[in-house]
């Protein structure tokens, strides 16, 4: 039988007091406002708590790393503490046969109701061979979890979009598992997403016990609805045409936009700008770089870092769209003059040839 | 007295090859319709302002008259006209698509597709004669010839996907219903950086377009001399008479 999260709150030795505080800061971070809070503490009351399996597949966790530095340490700790976090390969004291097994009863004993966190891309080439667990392939491993689960998770741009290992030219063949599994995946895309982000996302699901609303690609909207440029400090500077022409001059010292450094806030949509890092002491754009759109699909591909435009496919780094297009475009006027001047070097007899249709029959 | 071979009876004269004097008749053709020419250049003009701001949006320039960003709204003043002429172009290019049903004959939509042998004949000739300048002779359209016709519906497929890749981009500043139609194109194109990149490659196709057609025109005109420039002022062109013999 399992215990609710109160219970096991109790046993721990958290007062009455650190359960309310620990409400009021998951309803905050699942945005449900001062009112959510009964909501919360009933839900936590009486709900078992939730089992869940963190799947490791091809990432660099910093997924992990992310979630561990969320700035709500309360909310964080007594996540850790009260889920049931049966699997993560990370994080987990067993190994080998014990931690399989703790795997298998968790499948067992929870069927429909245990919530599956996946962090990685799954390697589909060369039947999976790239990336094998206790001699299982990541393909079936996967399969087997996400078959009996209430909910699927993919933590991070590996597992939403496949990230860097999926760039091209993709040689192990990494897919993003929504790809590969019937039920619908939450997908919580940034290399790695925003910590507060992730724990909010666990909130909902755990006091709520239903998917929050997600937008066309499935992400969050509350987090992914708006891009990082919409809520950007420095956005006034960029409406008013004051930008950093380079990294180190006077526009970059006074904090102009870096729309020209290739600043890729107009097409990322993500909550950095709001939400910030590290317990919200600053972003990427606050630091004086662009961003360069990691919650974005296929964001390796879209050309260097630096440009806000990706570079013409198949004419090296530096050739932009402006640059093809503007030598087409020199090269048409000058066909256009070449063409001006053939047809007035033969003027007489082209004018002639014309004229002599108006000829009048005779 | 005045030089004798001078309208010296009809087809008596000696033949110089300029001589601009010989008596042709002429008839006067209406055909571009008040509809049709304003269509043009609300086309163009929003074709020019879409293409000039475009640019400018993608690579900006920064008149730094104003050291802190409440002193000016420079960027903000160009992509308004960028989203407004859009919005004008749009339904501009809509009206100009019900006009192809209920104009006259050349501005109709079969005009814009060569279905029939004798128009793609006419598409060999007009290569001849507007790009060898082999063959400059023979029947020419009132309208626009088949080719032009073509290529013309070439940039209206060009206007559709800049429409669409544009509203698509403008759906997320947006909650108006015309620009949320689109949204779905983001995720389609594998997100806005490919979006935007298509929607900016395609700028420099109306610029080599721009080139070309304005030339043609000219061009046209210049060689067939009836008004091939000024009948997209008046709607007018000319075409020669046929002689009963």
């Amino acid at each position: 039988m399992s215990l609710s999260i109160w219970q096991s709150m109790q046993q721990k030795g958290y007062t009455r007091r650190d359960f309310f505080q620990f409400c009021a800061a998951a309803a905050t971070v699942a945005g449900l406002g001062p009112s959510g809070v009964s909501q919360v503490a009933s839900a936590f009351e009486k709900k078992e708590k939730p089992a869940v399996l963190w799947m490791h597949f091809q990432e660099c966790t910093c997924c992990s790393e992310s979630f561990l530095r969320a700035s709500h340490p309360i909310v964080l700790d007594v996540l850790l503490d009260v889920l049931s976090l049966n699997y993560s390969e990370t994080l987990m004291a067993a190994s080998g046969f014990q931690a399989e097994k703790s795997l298998n009863d968790t499948i067992k004993n929870n069927k429909g109701k245990y919530i599956v966190l996946v962090e990685g891309a799954v390697p589909t080439g060369a039947d999976g061979v790239y990336c094998m667990i206790g001699g299982k392939t990541a393909e079936s491993i996967l399969q087997t979890v996400a078959r009996d689960a209430a909910a699927v998770v993919a933590w991070g741009s590996c597992a939403s979009n496949g990230c860097v290992q999926a760039a091209k030219p993709n040689p192990t063949g990494a897919t993003p598992i929504y790809k590969l599994i019937d039920k619908p995946v939450i997908n919580v895309p940034g290399c790695p997403p925003i910590a507060d982000v992730m724990m909010a996302v666990v909130t909902h699901l755990l006091v709520l016990g239903q998917v929050p609303a997600l937008d066309n690609q499935n992400r969050p909207k509350e987090f992914y609805g708006r891009r990082v440029h919409d809520t950007c400090y420095r956005r006034p500077n960029y409406d008013a045409g004051l930008f950093v022409e380079s990294f180190d001059d006077e526009n970059a010292r006074k904090g102009y936009c870096l729309y020209k450094m290739g600043c890729k806030g107009p097409v990322t949509y993500n909550a950095c700008s709001v939400v910030k890092w590290n317990e919200g002491t600053s972003y990427p754009i606050q630091s004086g770089h662009g961003c360069i759109g990691c919650s974005e699909t296929g964001f390796w591909d879209n050309g260097p870092i630096y440009q806000h435009l990706p570079s013409f496919p198949g004419f090296g780094v530096e050739s932009t769209a402006d640059k093809i297009g503007g030598l087409v475009g020199i090269a048409t006027v000058a066909g256009v003059a070449a063409h001006a001047v053939v047809t007035n070097v033969r003027k007489r007899k082209v004018i002639a040839e014309v004229h002599e249709e108006d000829q009048p029959e005779v | 007295m005045s030089s004798p071979e001078i309208g010296v009876g009809i087809g008596r004269g000696r033949r110089t090859p300029l001589d601009h004097q010989q008596p042709v008749e002429y008839r006067r053709v209406y055909v571009w319709e008040l509809p049709v020419r304003i269509y043009h250049w609300i086309n163009a003009v929003a074709l020019v302002l879409l293409c000039a701001t475009g640019y400018l949006i993608g690579a900006p320039t920064s008149p730094l008259y104003a050291a802190e960003a409440y002193q000016q709204y420079w960027f903000g003043w160009v992509r308004f006209l960028h989203f407004t002429a859009a919005f004008v172009y749009v339904f501009n290019f809509m009206a100009r698509i019900y006009w192809g049903f209920v104009g006259n004959k050349y501005s109709h939509w079969t005009a814009f597709f060569p279905l029939k042998p004798a128009q793609r004949q006419e598409m060999v000739d007009v290569i001849k004669a507007d790009v060898l300048e082999t063959k400059l002779h023979g029947p020419i359209s009132t309208g626009h010839n088949s080719l032009a016709g073509l290529i013309y519906f070439f940039t209206f497929l060009a206007f559709v996907f800049q429409t669409i890749t544009g509203f698509a981009l403008y759906s997320s500043m947006s909650s108006s219903w015309l620009p949320r139609m689109f949204v779905w194109i983001v995720p389609l194109m594998g997100g806005e950086f490919s979006v935007r990149f298509w929607h900016h490659l395609f700028l420099w196709f109306f610029v080599t377009f721009v080139v070309v057609h304005v030339y043609l025109a000219f061009y046209h005109d210049y060689i067939e001399g009836r008004g091939t420039v000024s009948s997209i002022i008046g709607g007018w062109k000319f075409e020669r008479e046929k002689r009963e013999k």
